[in-house]
This record gives structure tokens, sequence and C-alpha cells, in this order.
């Protein structure tokens, strides 16, 4: 099968994301990589769960003074429906809609976008109301480092998925790229996955003190 | 090999060999340029056994020691030892398991530039400012004390050189996953190319612990976060538990390549198949899995209370179970077996009474009450040597007597090869033996003096005549690579004549696709079973065909010397108006490439059918 | 695989119906007895009776070096079986023909069993010692049992790390010294110990293993002194700082003097009662203690009392100071060298939190060296 042929509904293949050895080895490589993520993930909330609440002196915030649920409440749920939205674009791309596949992974997109969004204002908002930064505390930095780290993947996967959107807009799909579609949107669900880790590690947890 | 002919001259050859992606050559470079830190890092050792050679000594001084001594240790585990065995990895493993490449050409050759890249930003730090000075361990509060810019060196640098590892390591997995040759089921791998997947395994769920304490000690240091600052909230112990998550599996990552080296050589001049195999193959895969639980046994004397300790120590000791498991299935690989005492078998035979002494001692720091006082003293120093170097360090030098003429189509001289080893084996151990001694007489680690009168004059010169026997034989393989490569001599596919493994059915060096056909493997030692039934070759397990070989980038450069380049903004942000800029112009790069990488195809070439036939097995160019 | 292990039986008969064999062995069982002596004298007679691990002191430390010789023996039995094995193959195996083909074996489920569980129970036998020692080692509850005074029922000292030198404070004492740690001889001393810069570790290799002091938290142990090892050592242990903490880290070093129990109360009282600094013999003396009062109080403390702050004892109390084993830990105490110490530390100790804090000329160092070395506490 050549990574370069053109295809028809009929002639795709069920799992185009294993069907050349070269797509094998990226999606096996990839579940890899995310293996690695986990342990870096997972160093990051026992270094946050070491370091939550140790503040120099009484006058900083903690974590039950931060944070409100009904704004990390809404980045939530953006988040989990964006994932929904990128398996309905998989879906597509599993049945050779390019057309569709491009809507959905669209509305991935702006869904990242405004979750970014709120986080950035979420952050304003600590620094400015509590003081609450990077360098006040070694709370500050763990929370920051943690919740930053995934922040940082978000806006990585939405360029990737951009990225993608745009350079084959016109070429529609291959089993060249078609790998890589799945690749952005495996990796979009583990950045999913890991909120909802920090909603409950730092959010819930931290609430309730 | 007319169409694909290589162009000649000095500055093509360079130009190749930085864009290239072949894992044969990739080899190379990690060989050269682990070869290179390995020199730098016997002479800082070399400086080490001069200041120590009599007491008061003031050959360097204080600052300069611990310079030398973070620097010793930090070049030759990350920056000689790994990249070495990553360089037998890439020459061998792909052949073992009959295939083409590895999974990923592009990224093998990112991890070797990311590495590369890394490791000369670390070593920098000598002409600019000053080199690390808290010990390769790094230690929270005492790289955080350090003035100059000497530890932001070591954060950064292994930064770097770490991202290639870790992508070294999933590189490997996926190619022992999925380019297997027909045949070549898991229990048919050869043990060298089993051990390399346990210990690309280990990297992959090891090096991200260490890249997030790398990453708070830059915050620490250079953005102004708090991790390790007691006065705000911080905890140094928390940089001690991520450092040897990391630091514990990371010598299982050393020495398991180790093993597998030396299971193929004493296999190979038996003249007998591995005794107890799948024995040998649970005990690598047991090992790598209790080498993730014995982390805090580097931390005994940190106070962490008697419970943890006690299970610590316990957890310890059972690792000798499996280590030892494969001492006796080596042992018992040679009896019965007609033996020949090449210089690989040389080494791998010293390495069974060296490596064990090593281990006993490791049994011996695993009981935690008594480890109070090795601890930090010179008996660690010696017991970690004798594994390093006794083990690691010899595989080393058997694997680069033992592949050399399949990397590069010509044999090491025997006889320089039998005095490099002789003199290693007298040098290393009395260098190292009398330490266990020094550090149980009350002598720490990393001291630049000992003051006279305390009883450790003796000890400590014995122990420096004897590195200088091991840098001697160090030159004396050195000259040998020199007259080898300048006779070159070429050998044939089976320079040894026991060869076991697939890699010794093709010529020597292999052509740049390996196998014209891929082989059909029909058991254990593939190769060996052929010869045995008077066969010349493998069978073919496909017709002839096309192949499919990856295009050769210059963008894994060009990545690396951007986040190279970050990395001198990072560091000098604070102190100049050009940091920023610099950092995020490096990042930029990086950025750049990897989206030039992403938005341009590349499908490969193929090797037309035709071609092939009109190869005559020559083999390729080294 | 009953037929391996015949075979192996066989082979080892051979080997040793051969006389040359046998004669090789003979030589060998010898050369490993010789060894055997060798390590065991080398473990037993090494190193001074002041410093040597091997020179057990006190309990702790005797604790360990039985666990060192329990693990030493069961290691040396093992090295012994590789050994056998190792030279029997290497002298048996060796290829004689360039086509002979060796009988081609896979492996022996028995063998394999037998050296999993050997070494399984011969670790066992190590590990229940080594439990209950990390157990007893770590056991610091006396600290706690409180009088009615709500003063500790045992010693407890206060170590406390520096950039390059000791603090050590007797709480209840309410006494601070510096540099030379003094302990009664034959009973338990506690100790809680911490870091006021980086991290260092206290270690005093014949008394015990070390502990670390921390930058986070506050480590507690124990530690016995034997008066009849005290004796061989002259009533002075050598201690060390175990983990680098920076250029000097090999000099800081550390003295232990031990007393018996009615000499340290002594000692005690006399310290509690320097109220005032001890006061100048000399007239240089006296000129000294001027220029100490001007250039070199604002770190140096020199009455014993503890009630100044941590944060304010920024250097070495020196009240005892003409008491000292060593000027700075290292250098023979006499005039000559606190004065060289004082005029350039850098030098002996390179990184040293003194060196620029202060501008004297050489007069005035003179004067407070003299003055110094009379800063004596005891008769």
């Amino acid at each position: 099968m050549q990574a370069e042929e053109k295809f028809t509904y009929e002639t795709w293949p069920a799992s185009p994301e294993k069907a050349t050895l070269e797509a094998k080895n990226k999606f096996l490589g990839f579940w890899l990589f995310l293996g690695g993520e986990t342990v870096l993930f997972a160093s990051l909330f026992a270094t946050y769960l070491a370091l939550k609440d140790k503040v120099p002196n009484a006058e900083q915030a903690l974590a039950k003074d931060l944070f409100e649920l009904p704004l990390v409440f809404v980045m939530t749920m953006l988040l989990l429906t964006s994932s929904l939205t990128s398996v309905y674009a998989m879906y597509h791309m599993k049945n050779y809609d390019f057309k569709k596949m491009q809507l959905w992974l669209g509305i991935t997109v702006l869904l990242g976008l405004s979750f970014l969004g709120f986080e950035i204002y979420e952050f304003n908002h600590y620094v400015h109301e509590f003081h609450h930064t990077f360098s006040s505390s070694a709370f500050g930095s763990a929370f920051y480092t943690l919740v930053g780290f995934h922040g940082a993947h978000v806006a990585l996967g939405l360029l990737w998925i951009t990225t993608l959107m745009v350079r084959n807009a016109k070429r529609g799909l291959s089993l060249y790229n078609a790998p890589k579609f799945y690749l952005a949107s495996l990796y979009w669900h583990f950045i999913d996955v890991v909120w909802v880790f920090i909603f409950t590690v730092v959010y819930l947890m931290g609430m309730v003190g | 090999m007319s169409t694909y002919a290589q162009k000649k001259g000095f500055g093509a050859t360079i130009w190749d060999y930085m864009t290239t992606v072949d894992h044969k050559k990739i080899a190379i470079l990690y060989l050269i340029a682990g070869g290179i830190f390995f020199i730098l890092g016997g002479l800082e050792a070399m400086f080490i056994r001069i200041q120590l050679a009599v007491p008061d000594n003031n050959f360097v001084s204080a600052g300069l020691y611990n310079e030398i001594l973070t620097m010793h240790g930090t070049t030759m585990i990350f920056l000689a030892a790994m990249p070495l065995l990553f360089a037998f990895m890439n020459a061998i493993m792909p052949l073992q398991i009959g295939a083409r490449d590895v999974a990923f050409p592009f990224l093998n050759s990112l991890g070797f530039w990311l590495f590369f890249f890394g490791g000369l930003f670390l070593n920098l730090s000598w002409f600019l400012g000053g080199a690390p000075d808290a010990g390769w361990t790094s230690y929270a509060s005492l790289s955080l004390d350090s003035a100059g810019h000497g530890i932001d060196f070591y954060a950064l640098g292994l930064q770097i050189s770490g991202a290639g590892t870790l992508i070294g390591g999933i590189n490997f997995l996926v190619t022992i996953i999925n380019m297997r040759a027909p045949g070549m089921t898991y229990m048919r791998m050869p043990l060298f190319t089993w051990s390399t997947f346990v210990a690309s395994a280990l990297i992959l769920f090891a090096f991200p612990p260490l890249t997030i304490g790398l990453f708070f000690m830059i915050f620490d240091r250079m953005f102004g976060s708090n991790f390790f600052d007691p006065a705000m909230g911080g905890n140094t112990v928390l940089w001690e538990h991520l450092f040897w998550i990391f630091g514990h599996p990371e010598v299982y990552i050393l020495i398991l390549p180790a093993f597998g080296i030396f299971s193929e050589i004493f296999a190979t001049f038996s003249r007998k198949r591995l005794f107890g195999y799948s024995s040998m193959v649970f005990a690598t895969v047991l090992i790598g899995f209790l080498g993730f639980m014995v982390w805090a046994h580097h931390m005994f004397t940190t106070g962490m209370g008697p419970i943890a300790n006690a299970i610590f120590a316990v957890a310890t000791m059972a690792i000798a179970v499996p280590t030892g498991i494969k001492i006796f299935n080596w042992l018992f690989t040679m009896w019965g077996g007609s033996i020949k005492f090449t210089t690989p078998m040389l080494w791998a035979v010293a390495f069974i009474p060296s490596f064990v002494a090593g281990g006993v001692t490791g049994v011996m720091l695993a009981t935690a009450a008594a480890d109070y006082q090795y601890h930090d003293s010179y008996f660690v120093v010696a017991h970690f040597h004798y594994v390093i170097v006794g083990g690691v360090v010899f595989a080393l030098l058997a694997g680069t007597h033992f592949y050399w003429p399949k990397m590069f189509g010509t044999m090491l001289n025997e006889f320089l090869g039998k005095i490099t080893f002789w003199l290693f084996l007298i040098g290393f151990h009395l260098t190292f033996f009398i330490q266990h001694f020094l550090g149980l007489m009350g002598m720490p680690r990393r001291i630049f003096t000992f003051l006279p009168d305390q009883g450790l004059e003796t000890g400590n010169l014995i122990s420096t005549v004897g590195a200088v026997l091991m840098a001697v034989a160090v030159i004396v393989l050195l000259i040998n690579i020199v007259i080898t490569s300048v006779k070159n001599e070429r050998v044939g596919n089976d320079p040894w004549e026991d060869g076991r493994t697939l890699e010794w059915s093709i010529p020597s060096p292999p052509p740049f696709y390996n196998f014209k056909q891929l082989p059909l493997v029909r058991g254990l030692d593939a190769y060996w079973l052929e010869k045995v039934e008077g066969k010349k070759g493998m069978t073919p397990a496909e017709p002839l065909g096309d192949i499919h070989m990856p295009n050769n980038s210059i963008l894994p450069v060009v990545m690396s010397l951007g986040l190279f380049i970050a990395a001198f903004g990072a560091m000098y942000r604070t102190e100049h108006a050009w940091g920023l800029p610099v950092l995020i112009g490096g990042m930029l790069i990086t950025l750049l490439a990897m989206f030039a990488r992403s938005v341009k195809d590349d499908h490969g070439f193929h090797i037309h059918k035709e071609d092939l036939e009109n190869d005559d097995d020559k083999g390729g160019k080294a | 695989m009953k037929e391996f292990i015949h075979y192996i039986f066989l082979t080892l008969q051979e080997f040793f119906t051969k006389e040359g064999f046998l004669k090789a062995m003979k030589r060998l069982a010898n050369w490993r007895l010789l060894f055997m002596f060798a390590v065991m004298s080398l473990l037993t007679g090494c190193g001074e009776n002041y410093l040597s691990a091997l020179k057990p002191a006190g309990e702790v430390a005797q604790i360990q070096y039985d666990l060192m010789k329990l693990s030493t023996a069961i290691m040396v039995g093992v090295i012994a079986v590789v050994t056998v094995i190792f030279i029997i193959v290497v002298f048996r195996f060796r290829r004689k023909s360039d086509d002979e083909m060796p009988k081609q074996v896979e492996g022996s489920h028995t063998l394999e069993i037998l050296w999993t569980v050997i070494p399984i129970l011969l670790l066992l036998v190590l590990a229940v010692p080594t439990v209950a020692a990390t157990f007893k080692l770590a056991d610091v509850s006396p600290m706690d049992k409180k009088d009615k005074n709500g003063k500790s029922e045992a010693l407890v000292i206060n170590v406390r790390s520096n950039l390059y030198w000791w603090e050590f404070e007797y709480p209840d004492e309410k006494i601070v010294t510096s540099q030379d740690l003094v302990v009664p001889t034959d009973e338990k001393v506690y100790f809680t110990l911490k870091a006021s810069d980086v991290k260092h570790s206290f270690w005093i290799p014949a008394a015990g293993g070390k502990m670390d002091t921390n930058t986070d938290n506050i480590n507690k142990f124990w530690l016995k002194f034997d008066s009849k090892s005290a004796e061989e050592a002259e009533n002075v242990f050598y201690g060390k700082c175990a983990e680098l903490c920076g250029p000097s880290h090999a000099l800081m070093d550390f003295k232990v003097k031990t007393l018996p129990r009615a000499e340290f109360d002594r000692w005690v009282k006399d310290m509690q009662n320097v109220k005032k600094p001890a006061k100048p013999e000399t007239a240089t003396a006296q000129q000294g203690q001027e220029v100490f009062n001007k250039s070199c109080i604002g770190c140096h403390a020199v009455t014993p009392a503890n009630t100044t702050p941590e944060k304010a004892r920024v250097g070495p109390n020196l009240s005892n100071f003409g008491e000292r084993e060593r000027v700075a830990g290292i250098l023979e105490h006499n005039k000559d060298n606190v004065k060289k110490w004082i005029k350039d530390p850098e030098s002996y100790k390179p990184g040293n939190k003194m060196t620029g804090k202060y501008n004297l000329t050489d007069d005035e160092i003179d004067a407070v060296s003299e003055y110094l070395m009379g800063l004596k506490v005891q008769e």
C-alpha cells in the first residue's frame, strides 16, 4: 500500500492510522511517548502534592483561598467537549470524509483556544488578586509549573492540529497524513485526561483543603 | 552501487554525516563523540588521581577540583558510557533483528545531535566562567548556592542531551517491536537486542523525572521559582528523590546493554548457545523492573526513617538474585564449551570476577544500617567504579574490539588489544580495590585533599599508580585504532568465524540497506543454525524487490542547534540585554525546523531491483 | 537435565584426577587461604583508632561492624564458589583445535533453580539482622522522655553545620561550643542535626555511621563512645563532613573529645560558669581583646551561653578556643597557626565565609591571636 496513493470511500482501509509500516511505527512510538509523558506529569503531580500550600508566611494565599469552582468547571467542560469533537473528527477521517473531519477539528481548535483564554484569565486573576505568582512561594512555583506545563501542551496541540489542517486543506486525506491527524487527536485526548487529573487533584482537592 | 555512489571530498563527507539518517553512520557518530568525551572524562580522572596521590597536594585548587570531579562523573555517565552504548545499539541491534534501519531514522539523527549539542554546551562551561561544581548528583542546596554559571551549564546541557536519549529510547523500542525479520520472535532475539529493549524501556520511564528535576533547577536558578528553597516553602529532598528515581534506573540503563554485549561474546567464543537463554531474558526484565523500586537506597542517610530504609534495603538485596542468575548462566555457557581467548573474550572473562566484586559490595551497601558507614565514603566510590568500569567500560572495550570489524570492515590488532586488556585490568584493580579500605578507614568521597597522618597515604598512592596504568592502556587502544585504520585490511562477513547472529551473515560493513533480501529466521542464533547445517548464508524470506529508504536531512542539526542557542539565552537572560531575544530566537529556530519537517512531505526513495542485482555484495563504505 | 549435572560431575572428577590440575588447585587453595587471611587482617587491622570505621569505638559502630563482617563472610562465600567454577572453566575448556565442536546444551532447570534459591536464602540471612539493626539505630525515643523540669533524660546535642565549621549546642545545659564536640563516654548521646546553609553530613567513622544535616528538616540519631576505645584513641576522635558542600568540603573536620561522665559534668559546669569573656592575661592579649571586640565579635561569641538566636551565631563560638584541638579544624593548635589563619584564611580553607570580613594589621593579628589562645574555661 503506497502512502501517496489516492483513495475512494470504498478503497480507504478500516484503520488508516496503521495501514503502512511507517504509520504502525508512528502509532506505537507515539503511544510510548505518551507513556513517558505520563511519568513526566506524574513527577509534576508528586511535586505539587509535596509543595501544596507550602508558603513562606501566613499572608500568602493557600489553595482553598484561590480556586473557584465555576471557572474551572467551565474550563473542564470546554476541554472535555473538545475531546469529544476530536473523536467525531477521527470518525469522519476513518470514513474518508475529509471536509467533515476538518470541520470537527476546527471546532476542537476553537474549544481549545477558549480553554486557553480562560486559563490566561485565571492565572492573571491569581497574580493580581492574590499576589500568588511563580516566585511568591514554593506552592506558587509548583502550581504554575504543573498547570502551565499542561497549558503549554494545549498550545502545542492546537498549533499542531492547525498546522495539519492548513497543510492538508487542498490535498485531502492520504495514508501519509491520516496517521498524523490520528496522532494529533490522540495527543489531544491525552491532554484532556491530564486535565481531568489536574481538575481533581489541584482544584477539587484544593477546595476541600 | 553506481546510482547511489557517494560524493568524495572531506566537506562532502562531513555534510554526509551531518545529514545522515543511516543507523550505521549514526552509530559511528556516537562512537566518535562518545569516544572523545570518554577521553575527556579520563583526563579529568587523571587530574583527580594526581591531586590525591599525596596528602596536602596542590596540583589543582579546591574549587577547580570540585569542577573536575563533577565533570568527570557527568561526562562519563551521560556523554561517554551512554552514547558509546548507543553506538553499539545503533550499529548492531537493527542488524541482529534483520531490519533495514531503525523505525525512525530521522529521529535517530535528531537524538544524536541533541546529545552532541548538549554535551558540547556542558563542556563549553570550562571556557565560559567555570564548570559545574556540585557533583554529578548536583544536590539542590549546594547547586543553588553555587556561584557563577556552572550549574546552569549542567542543568541546560543535560536537559538537551537528555531529550536526545529519550528519543533514542523510544526509537529502539519501536524498532524492536515492529521491525523484526520474518521468524524473529521475541524469544529468538539475541540477548544484546533484549537488553537494548529493556534498557530503552528504562530510558522511557526514568528520564522524565530527571527532565522535571532539571526544569525545577533551571527555574529556580534562572527564573525565580522556589522549588528547592526551604525559606520559601521549598524542599531540597525533592531533588534527591527526583534525581535518584532517574539515577538508579540509569545504572541499569548502562549495565544491561553491557550484559547484552558480554552474552554475545560468551556464546560466540565458547561455540555454545547461551546457557539458560529464557532465564537470562527473564532476569534482564526483572532487573529492569526492580531497578525502579530501589532508588532511595542512595538516600539512607538523608533521614527517611527506619521503615523506608528497611523496605528499600530488602528490595535492593532482591536485585542480587537475577544478577546472580546471569553470572552463573555465563559461567555455564563457557562450561563444556570451546573457549577461544580473543581480546573481546578476555574482557568478557575478566568481567566476571570484577563485576562479582562490584555486585557483592552492592549487597553490602544495601544493608542500610551498615551503609551509614559506607555512604559517601570511598567505599562507595570503589563500589560503583567496580560495577561501572568492571561492567560497563569492560563491555564497551570488549564491544569495540568485537564489533569493530562489523562497523568498519577491518579488525583491530589482537596483540595490541591484549596489551590494552592486561594493562587496563591490572590498573583497574590497583586503582579501585584499595579504595574500599580507604573508605572504611574514614576517607569521605569528593574531597580535594586529605591531611597527612590519618593512615590514608599508601592507599591513595597505590590508587594513583593504577590510574596511570589505565591511562596507558587507553593510549595503546588509540594507537591500535590508528594503525588498524591505516592498514585497513578488509575482512569478510564473519571475521571471528564463530558469529552466531544475523549481523555476521552480511558484509562488513553492511551495505546501506543492510539486507538485500530480509532473512528467514529459524531459531535462536539464526546464522549459527544455518552454518551448522552447512549453508553459507541465510535463507531469504522475500523475493528480491525494490527497497524503500529514507532521505537524508539537515533538520536534526538545525533543531538541536536552536536549543543550543536558546540555552545561552536562558542562562544570560538576567545579565545581558541580548539574553531574552537569543532565548526566543533559539526556540524559534527549533520550532521552525519542526514546522518545516511537518509541512514538507518526506516519502524517501526506492532502490530499484536492478541496481540491487548489480550490487555484488561488496558491502558499503564506513 | 540430569544428564547435564552428571556431565558436570564427570568433568569435575576428571579435573581432580589429572595430576597437574590437582597441583594447581592445591596451590590455588593455598592462595585463597592467604587471600582470605589478608582480607580479614585488612578488615580488622586497618586505619587509625581515632578515625577508622574498622576500629569500632562504640555500640553503633560495633553493630555496623558486625553487619559488615556478616555480609563480607556471605559475600566471600559467593565469591569463592564463583572463583572455583571460573578457574575450572578458564583452564579446562580452552579451545584445543580450531574445528572442535562442543556439545550443545540449552540449560538446566535444576541448576537454575539452585542458583536462584540459594542466593535468596543467603539474602534472608542478611536481611533479618539488617532490618533489626536499622530500627535499633533509629530509636531516638529517649530524647522525648522529659523529666519534670522539661529536660531530656538523655544527653541531647544539637549539631548545626555551616560552611566549613560545626556548632554544638547543649540545649538542656544551655551552652554552645564549636569545632570540638565534647561527649561523655559509655552512655548514649543523642543528636539533632541540621544545616544552616547547604547540606552537610555528620560523620564520626570510629563511633558510627553518618547522618545528613539537611536544610529542610531536623534529623535525629544516637552514638555511643566506649571508654576503652576512647583511651586507645587518646580521647579524641576525628569527625568529618561527608557530603560535598563546596570547595573546602575536604577540610570541614571536627574533633570529638570524650570524657568520663564526672569529668564531662565538670566541663559543663565550667562552661556554664563563664558569664563574661575570659580575662586577658598579658598586655598584648589585652590589646587583642580590644581589637577582637571591634572587628570580630560581630560573628564570634566568647561566652558559651546559648542565649543568642541561631541566626546571630554566624561564626564559631570561641569561648574555649585556647583548649581546642585544631585551628580551623585542620591546623595544629598553636599561636603561629592562629596568626596564619587570621591573616589569610582563604589559603587554608578556600571559600570560607570569614575571608575579607575584617582588615587587621600584622600587629593586631598577633594581639588577637594571643588573646584567643588565652580563652580557656578549664583550669
